[in-house]
C-alpha cells in the first residue's frame, strides 16, 4: 500500500506544476533527442555497412600494388576467380574541349565487368556499358556541372579525346568529400597507352578486382596469399576488411557526434539540477507539513524521487520520439561523408538506450537536491532553522557527486572505447564546466565588487537584479557560455586552419601557387621556355628519381619482417621513394643532426644522404646507417649522414630523402616545376596550354586546393556546428527555465516598482537590461574561454599561429546577447502590460 | 485522569553564532487525557517552541517529554513521524494545506498513512461534517481562509488523534469566521474526546478551555484551571 501511496502522492503533487514540469522536460528532451538521433544513425550505419559492404568494395577481393601485376600473379588470380577486372588509377589533368576547362582528376582506366556487387551509379543509368564500346568516358557529375559540360560532350585525357557517355554519380566506396578533392574519370583501360599518360615515373596504382570461385573463402585466401607473397608488395582487401575500415571510420564519426550530443545532455542536466533545486525549495513547507502528518523522511524523499524519475521518463520518451524524427535529418548532414545512401529506419535499441539514459541522468542530477528533503524537519512549518540549512553537511552528497563523475567517465568510455581517452574527455568536460562556472562566478563577483553606483537607476536596477535571492545567474551564464564557447572555438579553429593554409600558399610572386609534376626529361627545357615566354618565373625546378630500398645495414625486407624485435620497420622496403638531389637546403628545412653534404665526390666515402628526422625516427633509422637503394635496377650504397626538420605545410617541394649532387644526374627521372601565376585568367590559360601540349603533366593549383579545402572544412564545420547548436539550444532552455521559475519574484518586484511610480517603459528597460547583462556576461565568458581553447588547439594540436578574427566573434556575442534579451522580454511582457493588482491576483491564483 | 502529555525539566536552547539562546527553562508540565488546555503568552515567550516539543516536532535540549506513553527523547525521526500520524492532530495558524492537493486529498493523507481501508469515504464524511461536502475537489487556492481552516480541522481529526495541537488557529481569520471555526473545533473535540492543546495570545479563546498555562520568557508563570 505504501508503495502505491507514494506513487499516488507523486502524481497528485505534480499535477499543479505544469510550467515547472515543462522546463524540466525540455532540459531532458533536447539532449536525449540529440543522442537518440545519433545512436539511431549509428545503428543504421552499422547495419547498412554490414548489408552493403560487398557493394562498397564491388568485388570479393581487391589486389592493390604500385607496379604492374606479373604474369605469375595474373595466373594465380585467374585460378582463384571466375572473373577479374583490372584498373589502373592515377592523378592527371583533363580538359573539356567545349570551353577548354582543365582540372586535376583521378583517372581510373578500367577493363572488365567491375563492380561485381552494386554498380557505378550513372546518369543515364547503365552508362558504364558504354565503356566497352569505344572511346567513352564516365565523368564525375560535379565536374560536369562545374565546367558546364553535358553527356555527349567530350573530355580530353592525355592525347585521347573521349566522348562523355555518362555522369558518374557514385563509384563503389566513394564519398562526396573525396569526390570534391579528387573527382573521378573512368576510361577504358585499352586506351590508356594511347593517352600517353603511362610513362616512367607515373604514380599509378594497379588493381585487380576478383570475383572468386569460392567467395566464402575470400578471407582465408587473402591470408594465405599475403603469407606467400611476403615481398610482392601486393595489398589484398576483402569485404570483411572493407566492412571493418568503413565501420571504424564511422565509429569515429558517430562517437564524435555522440560526445557532442552528450555535452548537450550534460548542459540539460545542469538545467535539470537547477530547476529541481528550486522546485524542492518551493516544496519546503509542504514537505514539513507532510512530516507533521506522519510522513517519514525517506517517504518524503521517495515521493519526489518518483516524481523526478517519472518526469525524466516522460521527457526521455518525448526526446526519443523527437530524436527518431531528427535522425531523418542527420543522414543529410553527413551525406558527403558516407559512401552509400544512408536510409533512416526506426532503431528500438537506440530509443531504449536514450530513454534509460534520460531517466538515469534526471535522477542522478536531481539527487543532490532530493537528498536535502530528508533533512527537512517538521518544525519547519513554524520557521526555517537558521543554524543549519537542510543538506548542508550531508555526506551522501559526496557520493552523489562521485556518482555523477563516474557516470560521465563510464559514458565517455562507452562512446570512445578506451579508458585513457575516456578519462581525458571526462576531465576535459568537467574542467570546462568548472572553468565556466569559475569565470562566471568571478565576473559576477567583480560586478558586485565594482558595482557602478553612479549609473542611472534603470541601468543599476537591471544589474542588481542579477543578484536577487534565488537567482540563477551563475547557472545561466554557464549554460549559455558553454554553447557560446563551443561555437566560438569552432570559428577560431577554422580561422587558424584556413590562415595556415593561405599563409603557406602565399600571394606574392616569390612563393609558388602552382606546381607541375610528371614532367619528363625531354619536356623540361621546352616547358621552362614556355614559362619564360609567358612572362612567368620558374621558382623551383626539381628532378625526381624513383628508387626502392633494398637493405639497411645488411638487413633485407625478409629478415626485417621475420624478426619482430628488429627496430627497422619492414614497411621501409615496400614503398617507392621519390628522391631528389641538390647541394643546399631549402628555407623549409633545418639541419637537425649530422652533417649536410651537398656535393658528392669519391673522396667523401659512401654516398651521403639526408633523411627527414620524423620519418627516420618512426622507422628505426639513425645516423650513419648504411642504406642500399635500387635505382632502376642498379644498387646504390649510401650512408645516412644527416637528419632534417621539414616544414611540410609550405607550397614547396619537400622530400623525405635527399641525395647530394654528383650521383643521380644521369638516372632516369622526371621533374617538378613550381611557378607563380598572378591572376586566375593567366592560370586558366596556362593550364589549357599545358593540357594541350603536355597532356601527361599534372597541375596542382593552390587556388583550387584552397577552395576545395574551404569546401571540405566548411562541410565538416557545418556538421560540428550543427551539434554545437544542440548545446546552445540546451543552454537557451536552461535560460528559459530560469526566467520562468523566477517569474513570480520578478512580478513582485515589478509590481512594487509600478506601485511606487515606475513607468512601463522603465520596467521594460530594467528587464531588458537584466537580460542584456546576462547575455553579455555569458557571451564574454564563452568567447573568452574559446580564445584560450583556440590558443591551446593552435599551439599543441595544429602547431600553427593563433588567429583571431574580430567580426565572427562579435557576431557570436551579438547573437547570443540578442537571443537572451528577446527570450527574456517575451517572457516578461505580462509583468509590464498588466495592472499590478491583476498580476498579483493572477500569480496568487 | 491519566496524563497524556508529561514534560519533565524540559529546556530548549538554540545556538545563534557564538551566543546560546535559552528559549525554555526547566519546564514541568502534565496534561490530562481529554482535557482542553490553552498556552498563552506574548510574542517571543516560547509558546510555539513549547508546542513543538510537546507535539514531537522538536527535541528538548534537556529533560524529557512523554506523549501518549512514548518517551519522545528516545525516538528516531521516523518513529516520531509514526507517533504523530497515530496519535497527534495539528491545526496551524496559516492552515498549512498542501496547495497541490484538493481538499479531499488533503484530508485523506493521514488516513492513507495510517492504512485506513477506505480513506476517501471517511475523508468525505469529515468534510461534510465541517460543511465542505460541496468543495471536495477544490484546491486550497480556491477556498477562503475559513474554508481552508475547516479543511485543516477535518484533516486534524481524521485519524481520531489522542491529542490535538492548535497553533493560533484563528490568527489569520476575521472575527466572524474565527468564531465559526472555534465553535467547530470545540464541537469536534468534544465529540472525539480528544485532548486539546491550544496556543494563542487571544485570552477570550483561552478562556474557553479548561486550563490556562501562561508562559513568559521561557518560563511557566501561571497554571490555572
Amino acid at each position: 500500500m505504501k508503495g502505491t501511496w507514494l506513487l499516488q502522492m507523486a502524481w497528485r503533487d505534480s499535477r499543479r506544476n505544469p510550467s515547472r514540469l515543462l522546463l524540466f522536460l525540455a532540459s531532458v528532451i533536447l539532449g536525449i533527442a540529440a543522442l537518440v538521433s545519433i545512436y539511431s544513425v549509428g545503428e543504421n550505419l552499422n547495419r547498412q555497412i554490414e548489408e552493403q559492404a560487398a557493394t562498397l568494395l564491388g568485388a570479393d577481393q581487391e589486389w592493390i600494388t604500385n607496379r604492374p601485376f606479373t604474369p605469375d600473379e595474373h595466373q594465380v588470380a585467374d585460378s582463384l576467380a571466375e572473373d577479374i577486372s583490372e584498373e589502373w588509377s592515377f592523378a592527371s589533368m583533363v580538359m573539356f574541349p567545349k570551353n577548354e576547362g582543365t582540372r586535376l582528376t583521378q583517372i581510373r582506366a578500367l577493363a572488365g565487368q567491375y563492380p561485381y556487387y552494386g554498380q557505378l551509379e550513372t546518369t543515364p543509368e547503365n552508362a558504364q556499358a558504354f565503356l566497352q564500346s569505344g572511346k567513352k568516358a564516365l565523368v564525375d557529375h560535379n565536374l560536369l556541372l562545374q565546367f558546364d559540360v553535358q553527356v555527349g560532350d567530350s573530355v580530353r585525357v592525355g592525347e585521347v579525346t573521349f566522348e562523355i557517355a555518362g555522369a558518374l554519380q557514385q563509384a563503389p566506396g566513394q564519398t562526396g568529400i573525396v569526390a570534391t578533392v579528387a573527382p573521378i574519370v573512368y576510361i577504358p583501360l585499352q586506351y590508356l597507352e594511347e593517352t600517353g599518360l603511362n610513362q616512367k615515373g607515373s604514380r599509378i596504382s594497379y588493381r585487380y578486382f576478383l570475383k572468386l570461385n569460392k567467395p566464402e573463402e575470400a578471407d582465408q585466401l587473402a591470408e594465405k596469399l599475403s603469407d606467400h607473397w611476403t615481398h610482392n608488395e601486393i595489398s589484398i582487401r576483402t569485404i570483411k576488411d572493407q566492412k571493418e575500415s568503413t565501420g571504424r571510420m564511422f565509429k569515429n564519426l558517430t562517437n564524435f557526434l555522440g560526445l557532442a550530443g552528450f555535452v548537450a545532455l550534460l548542459l540539460g542536466c545542469i538545467g535539470v539540477a537547477s530547476s529541481v533545486h528550486l522546485y524542492i525549495r518551493e516544496k519546503f513547507n509542504a514537505i514539513a507539513v507532510l512530516r507533521c502528518l506522519g510522513v517519514t523522511s525517506w517517504q518524503a524523499f521517495l515521493i519526489f524521487l518518483i516524481q523526478i524519475a517519472l518526469m525524466g521518463l516522460v521527457g526521455s520518451m518525448i526526446g526519443a520520439a523527437l530524436g527518431t524524427i531528427l535522425q531523418g535529418l542527420l543522414p543529410k548532414l553527413i551525406a558527403d561523408f558516407v559512401p552509400f545512401e544512408l536510409k533512416s529506419t526506426l532503431s528500438p535499441f537506440a530509443i531504449l538506450q536514450g530513454i534509460l539514459l534520460g531517466v538515469c541522468v534526471s535522477v542522478l542530477f536531481s539527487l543532490s537536491s532530493l537528498l536535502s528533503i530528508r533533512k527537512i524537519a517538521p518544525l519547519n512549518v513554524f520557521r526555517i532553522q537558521a543554524e543549519d540549512k537542510p543538506g548542508d553537511n550531508d555526506p551522501l552528497r559526496w557520493w552523489v557527486y562521485g556518482g555523477i563523475v563516474l557516470f560521465i567517465v563510464l559514458f565517455s568510455y562507452l562512446q570512445l572505447g578506451d579508458w585513457p581517452t575516456a578519462f581525458s574527455f571526462s576531465i576535459g568536460v568537467m574542467v570546462s564546466f568548472l572553468l565556466l562556472a569559475g569565470v562566471a562566478a568571478l565576473l559576477v563577483r567583480l560586478v558586485k565588487r565594482y558595482f557602478p553606483s553612479n549609473w542611472g537607476f534603470v541601468a543599476r536596477q537591471g544589474l542588481a537584479n542579477l543578484y536577487r535571492p534565488n537567482n540563477q545567474t551563475l547557472t545561466m551564464i554557464v549554460a549559455l557560455g558553454l554553447g557560446t564557447m563551443l561555437i566560438s572555438t569552432l570559428v577560431n579553429s577554422r580561422n587558424v586552419l584556413m590562415n595556415e593554409i593561405t599563409a603557406s600558399g602565399g600571394t606574392d610572386g616569390n612563393r609558388p601557387n602552382m606546381i607541375l609534376f610528371d614532367i619528363q626529361d625531354n619536356q623540361l627545357e621546352d616547358l621552362k621556355k614556355h614559362i619564360s615566354d609567358a612572362g612567368l618565373r620558374t621558382l623551383q625546378s626539381v628532378p625526381i628519381v624513383n628508387m626502392r630500398l633494398e637493405k639497411v645495414n645488411g638487413l633485407t625486407y625478409t629478415k626485417a619482417k621475420e624478426d619482430s624485435t628488429e627496430s627497422i620497420r619492414s614497411g621501409l622496403f615496400s614503398r617507392e621513394y621519390r628522391v631528389t638531389y641538390r647541394d643546399s637546403l631549402l628555407s623549409s628545412e633545418k639541419l637537425a643532426a649530422g652533417e649536410w653534404i651537398g656535393n658528392y665526390t669519391p673522396s667523401t666515402g659512401l654516398i651521403p644522404v639526408s633523411m627527414e628526422e620524423e620519418f627516420a625516427r618512426r622507422n628505426g633509422l639513425k645516423l650513419n646507417d648504411t642504406l642500399v637503394f635500387n635505382v632502376q635496377g642498379m644498387p646504390v650504397t649510401t650512408q645516412l649522414r644527416s637528419l632534417r626538420e621539414v616544414d611540410w605545410r609550405g607550397m614547396q617541394t619537400n622530400f623525405i630523402l635527399l641525395f647530394p649532387k654528383g650521383i643521380l644526374e644521369k638516372a632516369p627521372k622526371f621533374h617538378v616545376i613550381a611557378t607563380y601565376l598572378p591572376t586566375l585568367e593567366e592560370s586558366a590559360r596556362f593550364q589549357q596550354y599545358l593540357v594541350k601540349n603536355f597532356p601527361n603533366i599534372s597541375i596542382v593549383d593552390l587556388n583550387l586546393i584552397l577552395s576545395t579545402l574551404d569546401k571540405v572544412t566548411e562541410k565538416i564545420g557545418f556538421v560540428v556546428r550543427f551539434m554545437a547548436l544542440f548545446s546552445l539550444l540546451s543552454g537557451l532552455i536552461v535560460l528559459l527555465g530560469a526566467i520562468i521559475s523566477s517569474k513570480y519574484q520578478r512580478v513582485k518586484e515589478s509590481v512594487l516598482l509600478r506601485t511606487i511610480g515606475a513607468s512601463r517603459s522603465q520596467i521594460l528597460w530594467i528587464n531588458g537590461l537584466e537580460y542584456f547583462y546576462l547575455g553579455a556576461m555569458s557571451s564574454i565568458t564563452g568567447i573568452g574561454l574559446s580564445l584560450i581553447a583556440g590558443y591551446l588547439l593552435a599551439k599543441f594540436s595544429f602547431e600553427a599561429k593563433m588567429v583571431v578574427q574580430f567580426w565572427p566573434l562579435a557576431a557570436v556575442f551579438l547573437g547570443i546577447t540578442a537571443i537572451t534579451v528577446i527570450i527574456g522580454l517575451i517572457n516578461s511582457r505580462e509583468v509590464v502590460t498588466k495592472s499590478p493588482l491583476e498580476v498579483l491576483r493572477q500569480e496568487n491564483g | 485522569m491519566a496524563a497524556i502529555l508529561t514534560l519533565s525539566e524540559v529546556s530548549k536552547t538554540f545556538q545563534t553564532g557564538k551566543e546560546q539562546l535559552v528559549i525554555l527553562h526547566d519546564i514541568n508540565l502534565e496534561i490530562a487525557q481529554g482535557s482542553t488546555v490553552a498556552i498563552v503568552g506574548p510574542s517571543g515567550s516560547g509558546k510555539t517552541t513549547l508546542l513543538g516539543l510537546c507535539a514531537g516536532l522538536d527535541r528538548a535540549s534537556s529533560g524529557s517529554v512523554t506523549l501518549d506513553g512514548h518517551i519522545l527523547n528516545d525516538k528516531t525521526e521516523d518513529q516520531l513521524a509514526q507517533i504523530r500520524n497515530q496519535s497527534v492532530g495539528f491545526i496551524f495558524q496559516n492552515f498549512q494545506l498542501l496547495p497541490t492537493l484538493t481538499a479531499l486529498e488533503n484530508v485523506m493523507i493521514p488516513l492513507e498513512l495510517a492504512g485506513i481501508t477506505n480513506p476517501r469515504k471517511q475523508a468525505t464524511e469529515l468534510l461534510e461534517k465541517v460543511g465542505l461536502g460541496h468543495r471536495l475537489q477544490h484546491y486550497p487556492s480556491q477556498l477562503s481562509g475559513g474554508e481552508q481552516q475547516r479543511v485543516s480541522l477535518a484533516r486534524a481529526f481524521g485519524n481520531n488523534p489522542r491529542i490535538l495541537f492548535a497553533d493560533e488557529p484563528t490568527g489569520n481569520l476575521d472575527s466572524e469566521t474565527s468564531e465559526k471555526v472555534i465553535r467547530l473545533l470545540f464541537d469536534l473535540n468534544k465529540e472525539a474526546g480528544t485532548t486539546l492543546v491550544l496556543v494563542t495570545h487571544d485570552m477570550d479563546l483561552a478562556a474557553r478551555t479548561g486550563r490556562i498555562i501562561r508562559i513568559k520568557g521561557g518560563n511557566i508563570i501561571s497554571d490555572t484551571e
